[in-house]
């Protein structure tokens, strides 16, 4: 509190330090607010804790409190920041950085006391974080031609979330590629694989299901599939159109040989 | 008021600087404690509570959870489970007893960082600055409850600095100069320099919840020794909401009771710590009857003394 007579005089110092300070802080405070967002960079895929509800619910759910990440024993979650990718504070891991090691009791879905991690999940072989994805078909060794498998062989569904498929060596001609192919029916998206790619970077990947396998449009409808849940071919009968063969060739008329030996239509 | 008013110094003075101080003291030790119960476990392994101030679990036994984010989740249409529910229940019964505010100044950890503010303030002689309503706080929180209904989300965690300094303490963030560090800083720079207490009394909607939650709680100040008052000032100058003290103080003659009733009051025993006269003490709502004050024999002489109970 300063005097209200004191400042009768010339303007005190005191009130030109006051105004000082209140300019710095009033900037101080915009600037550092706006360095919030200016930090965001992009960032590896964030993947949200086994049992997590549907994105769109999650954040009426989630009240950050980090009671997931503490009882997750391999330190597989943390809370994010800025640039992680998630909303600030919420629980998320970076497959490559500490892969979910699919507890058999899920420590992290019962440590959550909102309801933001599904209690209804009590297998985690039917967590879905995310799916993987072979993307560097490029890079990956196998698709190389070696045998590298260290994908296949650190997943916890071997055999099942990932198989070795056997395709034929176009580059050779005459060997085997074993390339590994991920079953979106079966990955948790745990990101055993992506950790173990033994490339610099990952050419496996796990991304958002959504991301990974695409969302077909709501309106379409595969035959195949209304044909085994109606029991029958939803088209009465099949129409018999004519068979229609090609015209026999003498209606064509055949290309004029030039004395070279060629063909008119193929002049350079 | 004076040109320099030192709140608690004449107490100090007379009475010693523990006397002037120990609500402080006692404040400090117990943020500083509860948030070392979330700190033995990370730091020496001794895990006593998990979590943070939005949801916590203690021994692995008691939940708490923040109702006011409880609240924000159910307007977004998402019914939290047990655990959550019945740690918000025990939250609201207890500061509804103790006084919602309570949780603002002995557990909220931006209370140092705008106490720090408020003092630095006062040392340096800075003017009040950009004058805000005290209302516009509960403005806020109509406006947080009504972004979480309708974005689906607890909206107020995009940008509580509250939790985001909390998080950062008891999950080390506030260390990396992530957006914790940011955050407390831009909340320091703002109660320091552009709007004085601005951020605690006028515009945090956590602090109006628990306002709200606590307005007919037990434990209150009371001035019962209002009588001895002198006029020094030093709890207004002291008080982060001084608005509350008035009523109770000098309401003798429009029949008031002794006992600072608003619901703003923080409970920081501040006022006690630094009037030299006594005034004040902490009490219940109860005792609040024109009778519930010490007469004071004039001329009140130095210090305590001269003193007729009353009843
Ligand atoms: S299942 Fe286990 S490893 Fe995976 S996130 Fe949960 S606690 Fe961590
Ligand atoms: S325990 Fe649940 S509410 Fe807490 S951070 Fe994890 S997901 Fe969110
Ligand atoms: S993410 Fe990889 S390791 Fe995990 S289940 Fe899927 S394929 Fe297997
Ligand atoms: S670990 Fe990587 S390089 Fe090896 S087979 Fe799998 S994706 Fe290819
Ligand atoms: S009236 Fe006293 S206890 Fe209440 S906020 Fe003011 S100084 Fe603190």
């Amino acid at each position: 509190m300063t005097d209200k007579g004191k400042h009768t005089g010339a303007v005190s110092r005191r009130g030109l330090l006051a105004q000082t300070v209140r300019a710095a802080c009033g900037a101080g405070v915009l600037a550092l607010l706006l360095a919030v967002p200016a930090r965001k960079r992009a960032e590896a895929v964030a993947l949200r804790p086994p049992g997590a509800i549907a994105a769109d619910d999650f954040l009426s759910a989630c009240v950050r409190c980090g009671l997931c990440v503490r009882d997750c024993p391999y330190d597989t979650l943390k809370l994010s920041d800025i640039g992680d990718g998630q909303p600030l504070g919420t629980p998320f891991y970076n497959a490559r950085s500490v892969p979910c090691e699919m507890c058999e009791h899920i420590p992290c879905v019962t440590a959550c006391p909102t309801g933001a991690l599904d209690k209804s999940l009590t297998d985690i072989r039917d967590a879905r974080m995310g799916t993987a994805v072979l993307v560097g078909q490029e890079t990956c060794l196998n698709f190389l031609g070696l045998r590298c498998d260290v994908c296949y062989r650190v997943c916890p569904l071997i055999d099942q979330a990932i198989t070795l498929e056997r395709h034929h060596n176009e580059r050779t001609g005459k060997h085997a590629m074993f390339i590994p192919t991920v079953h979106t029916d079966k990955c948790t998206g745990c990101g055993k694989c992506e950790k173990g790619c033994v490339l610099d970077e990952a050419a496996i990947r796990v991304l958002p299901h959504n991301l990974a396998v695409g969302v077909l449009g709501a309106h379409y409808r595969l035959g195949w599939k209304e044909k085994e849940k109606a029991g029958k071919s939803l088209i009465d009968g099949i129409i018999d159109l004519p068979d229609r063969m090609p015209e026999p060739p003498a209606a064509m008329p055949s290309p004029e040989r030039l004395p070279g030996g060629g063909f008119k239509e193929f002049k350079p | 008021m004076s040109a320099e008013l030192h709140p608690g110094r004449t107490k100090a003075l007379s009475q010693g600087w523990l006397a002037a101080h120990k609500w402080l003291l006692a404040r400090r030790l117990a943020q500083f404690g509860f948030l070392a119960l979330f700190l033995t476990g990370p730091l020496f392994g001794l895990w006593i509570t998990k979590g943070t101030l939005a949801a916590s679990l203690t021994l692995n036994v008691l939940p708490l959870a923040d109702p006011m984010m409880v609240a924000q989740a159910f307007l977004a249409r998402h019914v939290v489970e047990t655990s959550a529910l019945v740690g918000a229940a025990i939250v609201l019964v207890a500061y509804g007893l103790v006084g919602g505010r309570t949780y603002c100044s002995w557990v909220c950890p931006v209370n140092v960082v705008t106490d720090l503010a408020a003092w630095l303030r006062a040392r340096f002689g800075l003017k009040e600055g950009w004058s805000l309503d005290r209302r516009t706080r509960f403005v806020v929180l109509g406006g947080v409850l009504v972004a979480s209904a309708a974005t689906g989300t607890i909206a107020w965690e995009f940008v509580n600095p509250v939790t985001i300094l909390h998080r950062g303490l008891v999950y080390g963030g506030l260390f990396t100069a992530g957006s914790a560090l940011l955050v407390t800083l831009a909340l320091f720079l703002f109660d320091l320099g552009v709007a004085s207490r601005g951020w605690c009394t006028h515009l945090c909607p956590v602090g109006a919840f628990y306002g709200l939650l606590g307005s007919r709680s037990l434990v209150r100040v009371t001035a019962r020794r209002r009588d001895a008052c002198d006029n020094c000032m030093e709890c207004f100058a002291v008080c982060p909401e001084r608005h509350v003290i008035a009523p109770a103080l000098r309401g003798k003659s429009a029949g008031a009771g002794p006992v600072i009733t608003s619901r703003d009051c923080t409970n920081c025993g501040r006022c006690i710590d630094v009037c030299a006269k006594n005034v004040f003490e902490f009490g219940t709502r109860f005792r609040n009857g024109l009778d519930d004050v010490d007469h004071i024999v004039p001329p009140a002489k130095e210090g305590p003394g001269n003193v007729a109970r009353a009843g």
